[in-house]
């Protein structure tokens, strides 16, 4: 930065932690800040008021935002919409948190093994998979998903809870976190390990994982996040298979008689991503600080 | 950076000496493999063919690619929408994700948390962009539509979902609301980890206020940061195709206003089963997304 080291040197007389900020500025972009987390906020505000509002509360002119006589029929309600229609509602939860938790656990195993080899052995082949491994986060189940349906079709796993959970363990980015994060993890553990006779997948499981705690808990947070969202309904036609997020998109599409169950089906499905974030968000951020893409 | 990549011999030896580290990345390359690298290659290959799912592929040369390009006007309607999905809701999301980012990286620390759990909340709700439909429900007694026209503005409710002239507008507001994800957390970790003792140095250097500090400090030492932010957009910004779907009828939306290239495709792969179509329609999305990054990797560069 030249243009900026040529100007006349000032030292600054005013003790102060922040240094540069003009308070104006502050205010000006507080303001700005505020503004922006009331949008955001609004629809999950609101999301949570109608959860809990009486029918004919959302029938009101003009409309209200919150809610006047709070009630859970909403949930009673939900609970009886799908079970006269469908499968009962438990039977989706169940499916939804199967899929969640199983891929979760398999792909944290397979991610952090197949990670720690990609950071840490000079095997060859190893920078071709690295970069493979960074290409592909951009190729999501989204932008794959005619590809993978074919695949799944081949193999006969249409209409099957295979056809959500294998695709959810083909995801790189829990890999590529993990690999960042083993880069600078200190080799003289490793080697110490192997001095005492360990073997790689010991090494693995006694020194590695134990010290990257926060990793291991990013990659389950957003592996848990994505597959807990998964909407099979191109995949999965029996209604005793599907998620609850399928089942969801099936209330909602009834329109505002369905509105107080959409809601309260909207809360339970939005309740569980969040709040494993809010537990572990130090645990995320400790790992983001290696997300970077060394080009 | 241990990635210094030192020249390989690919000899059957050094392959064994290797064994266990194969066999501990062979579990995830094989899902990796079947799920995302032989549904991208099956894809190309398929695209040049007729296939319905049920006979053999017949090869049909470039037929799927002129078809798409020279007789299927809606698919140039659905490249032309998600090319203002893309075009839009990227950039505007990227640059939101790393603006907010530095807006609350000077918080306090539980003000900071708790801005960040607000903004990232969207976009792990997953489904709960179904509340918007509330919000912007048809009749008089959706949110918007009831208070417009208490307060006298609009005569009468407004088909927000279903008019060509709004839903385009309203599905590009929900995707940037959805939008702060993974790259919004990268780039707050990457705001608190630049070394404070930078700042004051460049105070003594004549950096006057937080602009000056944010181009000539904070931005240079996060390039590796906004690289990975980009990845992870890219991918976002063109796969808009479940919201548009949901909210506003994907390829059942009125003259096709909100279809995108996801949309179209799900209509000829799962409904009408002509797979080899789709899957043309697939790798030009493959070809969008691949350009995409290698442009923004110049552009930050």
């Amino acid at each position: 930065m030249p243009a900026a080291a040529a100007q006349p040197k000032k030292i600054k007389t005013k003790k102060s932690k922040r240094i540069n900020r003009s308070l104006p500025t502050t205010i000006l972009l507080g303001a700005f800040l505020f503004l922006l987390g009331a949008f955001m906020a609004l629809p999950l505000v609101y999301a949570v008021v109608s959860a809990f509002k009486p029918m004919e509360e959302f029938f009101l002119f003009p409309p209200r935002f919150f809610v006047q006589n709070p009630t859970t029929d909403n949930f009673v309600q939900m609970v009886q919409v799908m079970s006269s229609m469908w499968v009962p509602f438990e039977r989706y939860l169940f499916n939804t948190v199967l899929i969640s938790f199983g891929s979760t656990i398999v792909y944290v195993v397979i991610a952090c093994m197949a990670a720690y080899p990609l950071a840490k052995h000079d095997f060859p082949g190893r920078g071709p998979i690295n970069s493979v491994i960074v290409t592909a986060l951009m190729f999501t189940a989204a932008v794959t998903c005619i590809a993978r349906y074919i695949i799944l079709a081949m193999m006969h796993m249409i209409d099957t809870y295979w056809a959500m959970f294998l695709p959810s363990l083909a995801t790189t980015l829990g890999v590529f976190l993990c690999v960042q994060n083993l880069h600078s993890f200190p080799t003289e553990i490793l080697e110490s390990g192997k001095l005492d006779g360990a073997g790689e997948y010991r090494i693995l499981a006694q020194l590695v994982i134990p010290n990257i705690k926060p990793v291991v808990a990013t990659m389950i947070i957003f592996q848990f996040q994505s597959v807990w969202n998964i909407n099979g309904s191109d995949l999965i036609y029996d209604e005793a298979l599907k998620p609850l997020v399928t089942a969801l998109s099936q209330i909602t599409s009834a329109g505002i008689s369905r509105a107080g169950a959409g809601s309260a089906a909207s809360l339970i499905l939005l309740i569980p991503p969040i709040l494993v974030f809010v537990i572990s968000q130090s645990n995320v951020m400790e790992t983001m600080v290696n997300s970077g893409i060394k080009d | 950076m241990a990635l210094k990549s030192k020249k390989y011999s690919y000899t059957p030896r050094a392959v064994k000496e290797y064994a266990v580290s194969y066999s501990m990345l062979l579990p995830f390359l094989i899902v990796f493999c079947v799920f995302t690298l032989i549904p991208i290659i099956c894809a190309v290959v398929l695209s040049f063919t007729n296939f319905n799912m049920l006979e053999v592929p017949t090869f049909t040369n470039w037929m799927n690619y002129r078809r798409l390009f020279f007789e299927d006007d809606v698919f140039l309607t659905a490249l032309k929408n998600t090319l203002i999905f893309a075009v839009l809701t990227g950039p505007l999301s990227y640059i939101f994700a790393f603006f907010f980012a530095w807006l609350i990286n000077e918080m306090p620390t539980k003000l900071r948390v708790f801005m960040t759990i607000l903004f990232y909340a969207p976009s792990v709700s997953g489904n709960a962009y179904f509340i918007w439909q509330y919000m912007f429900s048809n009749d008089s007694y959706g949110l918007v539509n009831g208070l417009l026209i208490s307060w006298g503005i609009l005569d009468e409710p407004v088909l927000w979902f279903t008019d060509p002239q709004y839903n385009l507008t309203i599905i590009i507001i929900v995707q940037l609301w959805l939008s702060l994800g993974v790259s919004f957390l990268a780039f707050i970790a990457g705001l608190q980890s630049v070394d404070a003792s930078q700042y004051e140095a460049a105070a003594v250097d004549g950096v006057k206020n937080r602009f000056q500090e944010l181009w000539y400090i904070t931005l240079p030492n996060m390039k590796d940061m906004l690289l990975f932010g980009a990845v992870m957009q890219i991918s976002g910004a063109f796969s808009v195709g479940d919201i548009t779907q949901a909210l506003s009828g994907g390829y059942n939306s009125v003259q096709y206003s909100t279809l995108t290239i996801i949309n179209h495709m799900t209509d000829y792969g799962t409904v009408r089963y002509e797979m080899g179509y789709a899957s043309a329609i697939s790798v030009i999305l493959f070809i969008m997304v691949y350009a995409s990054k290698k442009l923004i990797f110049k552009i930050l560069k």
